[in-house]
């Protein structure tokens, strides 16, 4: 099984430990990914502020580039990317003379027909069953001790007609990957609230509120980590959560793990490979 | 083709007069309780061809762009699409004659919020992606010299022995090869 790779720039920046589990998730599952050859930023954010076909070409090219080298599925293990990506191409889709003018814009022909996929659609593609087989027979001295509180954030399953994905209120795919590898997942309430994603930097207190409510009331259901699978999502729960704590005047020590990083454990791959030393929280 | 009402109607691909104010928007906004108009009024104001009033309320830039009201809307009135419209109006009104027209001096959120945009894209236009070191460096000494209340050194300085600790940061960023194509598509996109 071979899919297409769009990392997009968090992941080749400071999420850097989400590349990492990534890749080495997908290599001991036999799951061969090809970079997409000199991608381009998708705009993220500030260009769906700024200007709307700025919005819409940067993802083109990276469609257009795809499509050239014969790259049908696409993983973008960012849901700012997927979404992005997915966004333009069903516009394309959607509209021919759209398709032509950004063929003109990007300098390649691009008709959006790739298959954009998160990281949770991959795993679904390699099967639930062939994940069973592939975990190690100790797996669950390494994560039976786990109680997670999935985290699902915005953009994952919204817009829920464009991304089509799970169940917009009560997602449960990242549910049933834990549950194949042994780890409890706990109910609670904040599976799609949102985190403030990319106002990170410029409205922080914001984020650390969103952040406070999330971790709070994971903590109040039982959960002894949050799990996620964007690297947004994870910026402003792990990195941030020392502000969190000072700013609220709490202690949430809580460990957040990529999706990636307990199906690796699972399969048996070292918590350094997966980049688990580069998280900051739940050290205590 | 299909008419739309007003121009923010037509860039957001919706039609706000389809909402009947039942407050659902509001009622699953994150942020909503931060905003001088939560996102109900706001889509009142566009459907009463207010837009200027929309666009002056600091609400645009404190919206989290989660999507939550789009999809909960009982009348697919896509009111993220809408905040993006009236962003972008917004930003683009600051750069022409129509600042000079405006009331009010834009909001410190407001004014963070498009000066990172702002830094964000130029970022890109540059390398072809997002280099963080050179990005924050950017938005902080901008947001700084604009008296923005944008700490300028000392957080950012005492995160960053245990980014590097932790392996995250990157003194050096990435650039694509191919960047004289990414300042072609900046330029027909923004200036053509």
């Amino acid at each position: 099984m071979e899919f297409g790779y769009y990392p997009g720039c968090a992941l080749h920046g400071s999420s850097n430990d989400y590349q990492a589990s990534v890749g080495a998730c997908m290599k001991a599952l036999g799951v061969g990914l090809r970079e997409l050859d000199d991608w381009i930023c998708c705009g993220a954010s500030a260009a769906h502020s700024i200007n709307h076909k700025l919005s819409q070409a940067l993802p083109a090219r990276n469609l257009a580039l795809a499509e050239r080298d014969g790259l049908g599925e696409l993983l973008a293990p960012c849901p700012m990317c997927s979404m992005e990506l997915i966004k333009a191409a069903q516009a394309m889709r959607d509209d021919a003379a759209l398709g032509r003018e950004m063929s003109e814009i990007v300098e390649l022909p691009v008709s959006g027909r790739t298959s954009v996929l998160n990281l949770i659609q991959v795993f679904q593609k390699v099967g639930l069953d062939a994940i069973r087989v592939a975990i190690k027979p100790d797996s669950a001295e390494r994560v039976g001790g786990y109680k997670a509180a999935c985290y699902y954030g915005c953009l994952l399953t919204r817009p829920p007609k464009l991304l089509q994905f799970d169940d917009p209120e009560q997602p449960g795919s990242m549910e049933e990957i834990l549950g194949a590898i042994g780890v409890t997942t706990v109910d609670w309430n904040f599976k799609t609230e949102c985190c403030g994603a990319g106002m990170t930097m410029a409205n922080e207190e914001t984020v650390l509120d969103l952040g406070h409510k999330i971790l709070a009331n994971a903590a109040a259901h039982g959960a002894n980590c949050v799990v996620v699978a964007c690297p947004m999502c994870h910026v402003n729960l792990d990195m941030k959560q020392a502000a969190v704590e000072a700013r609220h005047g709490v202690r949430l020590d809580m460990p957040i793990y990529y999706l990636s990083d307990l199906v690796g454990l699972a399969l048996g791959i070292e918590p350094r490979a997966l980049g688990i030393d580069r998280h900051f929280a739940g050290k205590r | 083709m299909q008419q739309f009402p007003s121009p923010i109607d037509s860039l957001a691909h919706t039609r706000v007069t389809e909402c009947y104010q039942c407050g659902k928007c509001t009622a699953g906004c994150p942020v909503a309780e931060r905003m001088d108009r939560p996102p109900n009024q706001l889509m009142r104001l566009v459907q009463l061809g207010l837009q200027e009033r929309a666009m002056e309320s600091e609400a645009i830039w404190l919206c989290v762009a989660c999507q939550t009201c789009s999809a909960r809307c009982p009348k697919s009135v896509d009111c993220a699409g809408v905040m993006d419209a009236l962003r972008e109006l917004s930003a683009s009104a600051k750069t022409s004659a129509d600042q000079s027209a405006r009331k009010s001096v834009p909001a410190p959120a407001q004014r963070r919020t498009v000066i990172f945009q702002k830094a964000f894209l130029q970022n890109i236009r540059r390398n072809g992606r997002i280099n963080e070191l050179e990005l924050v460096g950017e938005f902080k000494i901008r947001g700084f010299l604009g008296d923005l209340s944008v700490p300028l050194l000392m957080k950012d300085a005492l995160l960053a022995p245990r980014l590097a600790q932790h392996g995250k940061l990157h003194l050096v960023g990435e650039r694509v090869r191919d960047r004289g194509v990414v300042g072609r598509i900046f330029q027909r996109c923004m200036e053509g």
